[in-house]
């Protein structure tokens, strides 16, 4: 090829480029998200398998950088590998499978029950029953110790021992069953989320079909129905397991005063003893257990219909007469609905309002932990939740974050939504797409690792983002990506596009097609989606708690702190305060945008 | 006016070739339908024209300006081509106002505020909407909508239009009122336009030139009335016309010195068919062109009336002669009934005669 023929090829696709904003986009996007999610990747893997300047204490002639097999030595094969890899493993895969089978269960039957059946006040339930995703996962396990604390670890005794004077024994107190009891109570909205939507969009194709070649009910149930669940079952199972894999919060509430580990609690006591490439190593073995389960479950149900995503658009059709059952079903179901989340925040209240921890006489009552200030007999001087300079300065960080994450997952959904249907079929299309899925694999306290790994050092032109704010920011928006990059497609693949071409042909500009024709006509899913994610961040925990320092503080982060360190009024009063403002920020962006007409919100 | 220019373009998906190295020159000023079935790669030209199409090969001129060429490295995109282009769903903005749908390329082009406002009444004006300004797209009929699409595009006073079968989904009689107006807004435009349309009917009102495309490929571009009387294949003479012409395949046959295509049951005078190879020819004939009497004539030959098909206008006559069906066409409703024997001519100028293999008109000009 003679130089001016590749000039004019080069120019050719210069012009092609200018012509086609979407492959720039989903270029850079590719290029951003690979470095935010497969670099780290790469680099804990590499961590792992060299020696760091933290070994040294345990090989002190070792080269830093030199390939070394001692981290995984350590974890596998040491007299250490029981307690810091088996247990913490065993744990973990027990905890996962009970929590699923619960949480799957109780949320399947709930979806049934408000979806298929003629139980009463299905909307009232229905807006309840999701209320538990909208609050942190260990919101259960503060009120579960608020109950059954015994005296075990010391400090005040909990609501059962303190009316009836009876110690729980350590198995209820603390330990495998209450974090299995504890999680499954929360996890269930998940699986009902899915299930629900599945449900509700099954029953049509099932009249269609079935009801019209004369199958039987059994048989129809059997044939259709069932198969037709199979993907969203499946998503619901995988979902629930990988989260539990990833969680931190309840196991370290419930396991760590009796040094009960799971693999989530082992990273972060590693990461805490400085022993990092311990934690790397493990984090590698839950992305690995995770990707095994997606892996299967896709083997299974086939990979195109295995990744379901939360749809909650639930509306009844045939509806299954439960007769003598309606109403003791009715009120069985509101009687769990009102356990998994007013109990809960009921006793949380309650404890914020004692002034001797573990005392529940009504005369020991006070507002103190809310509006108190500086008494040095009680709480350490702490001023009470509402006057606390430190609370307030992580209730400021944790809005900010929320804020921040909603709005770049918004942008960066609308813009990976764009390339991805733009360039359909295309090769970076669907490497755009692949990518912007694969933070789902992670579970979130690997993730957190991983950031670790990846951003405790300077890279090129970027200072070392470990302990700012920047990095929960960085870090939320990718592990919501999954979620946010599928609405940005969903709702990109409604918009026809001629819409856009029309647009171009009247000679009007990218940003302004952007500004004024796809944002506008997106806009329903996009605020949906940055609403999950609003919620996701405020309440998030797993994720971020290896990324915490006192500089970054947020909400959660403050909770666990004063729980760590026996505190159960500040705690607690932090955790309602939570609840309260991630619920008031959902109602409002509802009312705002359905008086926008943005319309057509899902739950969830 | 603007004349384009397509030298050699090409488009493939993936192995299916879209358009095959496709040349026209379609003239300033000019009225111009691309006509074809569906799938024939109609709206790939018309889109690679308005930039909307990468193409594989080809260069396009939009008057003097090379917009597009993959050798010479040129690629103009279509904010920058000028043209106007109506889609076949018309493309409105269904959350922006009648108004707002036709501003808002006007501001974009940086026009004053009073600029945009007169155009934009005049736009509306012209296809009769301006009462209609303030509603949403959703609240106008087919129609009306296809009205604002037009609006919003001659607003910006485009020298070539592209219209990809704008009238498709508009019920029958709305139909006929849009072709003209159709035909007069390109009148008084003085636009050159591209219009593309499977409707033979459309693209002979509408048309000073048509290009009959097939399977990515040009098989005759001329008038309307050359593209009717003189089909350069059978393809194009089977799609151009309604009723459908008559085919006739038959054996040439010399006698004395006047040839005749001899087919099952019916002999026509062939003195227009050129010598091929075989002896073997297709003779076709407009359903129009057949003369028709109800009782005998000398030298016409006799046929059966199977069937009677009036349409208010005009009259389709199913009749068949040995074994040969034949369609006529007779202006008027008229009031006879099938069965009856009836006696039939042809002229021998309004025969077209094909190879059937090649399927190329073979008659003399
Ligand atoms: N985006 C596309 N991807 C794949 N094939 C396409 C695409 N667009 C058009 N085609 C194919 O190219 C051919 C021509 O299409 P088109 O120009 O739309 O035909 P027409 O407008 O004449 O109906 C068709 O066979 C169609 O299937
Ligand atoms: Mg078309």
């Amino acid at each position: 090829m003679t130089s001016q023929a590749m000039g004019q090829r080069l120019r050719y696709h210069g012009f092609r480029l200018r012509n086609r904003p979407d492959l720039i986009i989903g270029f850079v996007c590719l290029v951003a998200l690979a470095f935010l999610v497969l670099a780290p990747l790469a680099e804990i893997i590499l961590d792992a398998l060299t020696l760091q300047p933290y070994d040294l204490a345990y090989i002190p002639d070792g080269v830093v950088g030199s390939f070394s097999l001692f981290h995984l030595e350590r974890v596998f094969a040491s007299p250490l590998s029981p307690a810091l890899f088996f247990r913490p493993l065993l744990n973990s895969l027990a905890i996962g499978f009970w929590v699923t089978l619960i949480g799957v269960s109780i949320g399947t039957l709930l979806a049934w029950l408000l979806v298929r059946t003629d139980i009463r006040c299905k909307g009232l339930l229905g807006a309840l029953v999701v209320i538990p995703y909208m609050m942190p996962s260990w919101v259960m396990a503060l009120a579960w110790i608020s109950l059954f604390k015994n005296d075990r670890i010391g400090g005040s005794q909990g609501f059962v021992a303190g009316f009836f004077g009876v110690n729980p024994p350590d198995w209820v107190s603390y330990g495998f069953f209450p974090i299995v009891v504890t999680l499954a109570l929360h996890y269930f909205a998940y699986a009902y989320l899915l299930m629900s939507g599945a449900l509700a969009t099954v029953d049509s194709e099932l009249e269609e079909a079935g009801a019209t070649c004369g199958m039987g009910r059994w048989k129809r149930l059997w044939r259709i129905t069932l198969p037709l669940l199979m993907p969203a079952l499946g998503s619901a199972i995988v979902l629930t397991f990988i989260r539990i894999l990833g969680t931190f919060g309840t196991p370290a509430l419930l396991g760590l005063p009796v040094r009960f580990f799971t693999f989530a609690t082992q990273i972060y006591a590693s990461i805490n003893a400085r022993n990092n490439g311990d934690a790397f190593v493990l984090a590698l073995v839950l992305i690995v257990i995770a990707i095994s389960f997606i892996w299967i479950n896709s083997r299974i149900i086939g990979i195109r219909k295995s990744f379901v995503t939360l749809t909650g658009k639930g509306f009844r059709r045939r509806e299954v007469r439960l007769g003598l059952w309606r109403l003791p079903l009715t009120v069985a179901v509101g009687l769990f609905i009102a356990s998994t989340v007013l109990v809960p925040l009921a006793i949380l209240l309650w404890e914020s309002l004692t002034l001797m921890a573990g005392d529940y006489r009504l005369d020991n009552l006070t507002t103190y932990f809310w509006i108190g200030q500086g008494n040095v007999r009680l709480a350490y001087g702490e001023s009470g939740v509402l006057l606390n300079d430190g609370i307030l300065r992580a209730l400021w960080n944790s809005l900010k974050l929320g804020i921040l994450a909603a709005l770049c997952n918004g942008v960066l959904g609308l813009l990976v939504g764009y390339a991805v249907v733009r360039g359909r079929g295309s090769r970076l299309s669907k490497a755009l797409e692949g990518i912007a899925f694969a933070p789902y694999i992670f579970p979130s306290i690997a993730l957190g690792a991983i950031y670790i790994g990846m951003f405790s050092s300077p890279i090129g032109p970027l200072p070392a983002l470990y302990g700012t704010f920047a990095i929960l920011v960085l870090i939320t928006v990718v592990k919501n990506l999954p979620f946010t990059s599928r609405t940005g497609i969903a709702a990109m693949l409604q918009i026809d596009k001629s819409m856009e071409e029309a647009a171009r042909v009247l000679g009007i500009g990218w940003f302004r097609r952007m500004a004024r024709i796809i944002v506008p006509l997106s806009m329903s899913g996009l605020v949906s989606g940055m609403l999950l994610t609003f919620i996701t961040a405020m309440r998030e925990l797993s994720l971020i708690v290896l990324l915490l320092s006192p500089a970054n503080m947020v909400l959660t982060g403050v909770i666990f702190y004063y729980q760590e360190q026996a505190m159960p009024q500040h705690s607690s009063a932090v955790t309602l305060l939570l609840v309260l403002i991630i619920i008031l920020v959902n109602v409002l962006v509802r009312l705002i945008s359905r008086s926008a007409g943005v319309g057509g919100l899902k739950n969830g | 006016m603007e004349q384009i220019g397509l030298s050699g373009i090409r488009k493939a998906y993936g192995r299916e070739v879209a358009v095959h190295d496709l040349d026209l020159t379609i003239r300033p000023g000019e009225f111009l339908t691309i006509l074809g079935p569906s799938g024939c790669g109609k709206t790939t030209t018309l889109r690679a024209i308005a930039g909307l199409e990468e193409l594989d090969d080809g260069e396009i001129h939009l008057g003097e300006r090379l917009v597009f060429s993959r050798r010479r490295g040129v690629v103009v995109p279509p904010e920058k081509r000028g043209v106007g282009l109506i889609f076949q769903s018309y493309a409105l903005w269904p959350h922006m106002t009648v108004q707002r749908n036709i501003t808002l390329a006007l501001e974009e082009k940086g026009l004053g505020k009073p600029e945009i406002e007169a155009r934009a009444a005049q736009a509306l004006e012209t296809v009769q909407m301006t009462a209609l300004r303030g509603r949403y797209p959703s609240e106008l009929s087919g129609g009306q909508q296809q009205r604002v699409a037009v609006a919003r595009m001659i607003a910006l006073r485009p020298k070539i239009l592209l219209m990809d079968e704008p009238l498709s989904n508009l019920d029958a009689k709305l139909r006929l009122d849009m072709r003209s107006e159709l035909l007069q807004l390109h009148r008084d435009l003085g636009s050159t336009t591209v219009y593309v349309t499977h409707d033979q009917a459309e693209a002979l009102t509408l048309s000073d030139r048509i290009v009959v495309m097939d399977r990515g490929r040009v098989l005759q571009e001329a008038s309307p009335y050359e593209i009717y009387h003189h089909p350069r294949n059978l393809v194009v003479a089977e799609f151009i016309g309604e009723p459908r012409i008559n085919l006739v395949p038959g054996t040439l046959v010399r006698e004395g010195d006047a040839l005749h295509l001899v087919g099952d049951g019916v002999r026509l005078p062939a003195d227009r068919a050129r010598q091929v190879r075989g002896e073997r020819l297709t003779a076709a004939v407009r359903p129009e062109n057949i003369r028709l009497s109800t009782t005998p004539v000398e030298g016409w030959q006799e046929a059966h009336l199977d069937d009677v098909q009036p349409t208010g206008a005009t009259t389709i006559l199913q009749v068949s002669a040995g074994g040969t069906r034949l369609r006529l066409v007779r202006p008027g409703f008229l009031r006879i009934t099938a069965g009856i024997a009836l006696w039939i001519n042809f002229d021998p100028d309004t025969i077209e005669f094909f190879d059937p293999d090649t399927q190329d008109n073979v008659s003399a000009p």
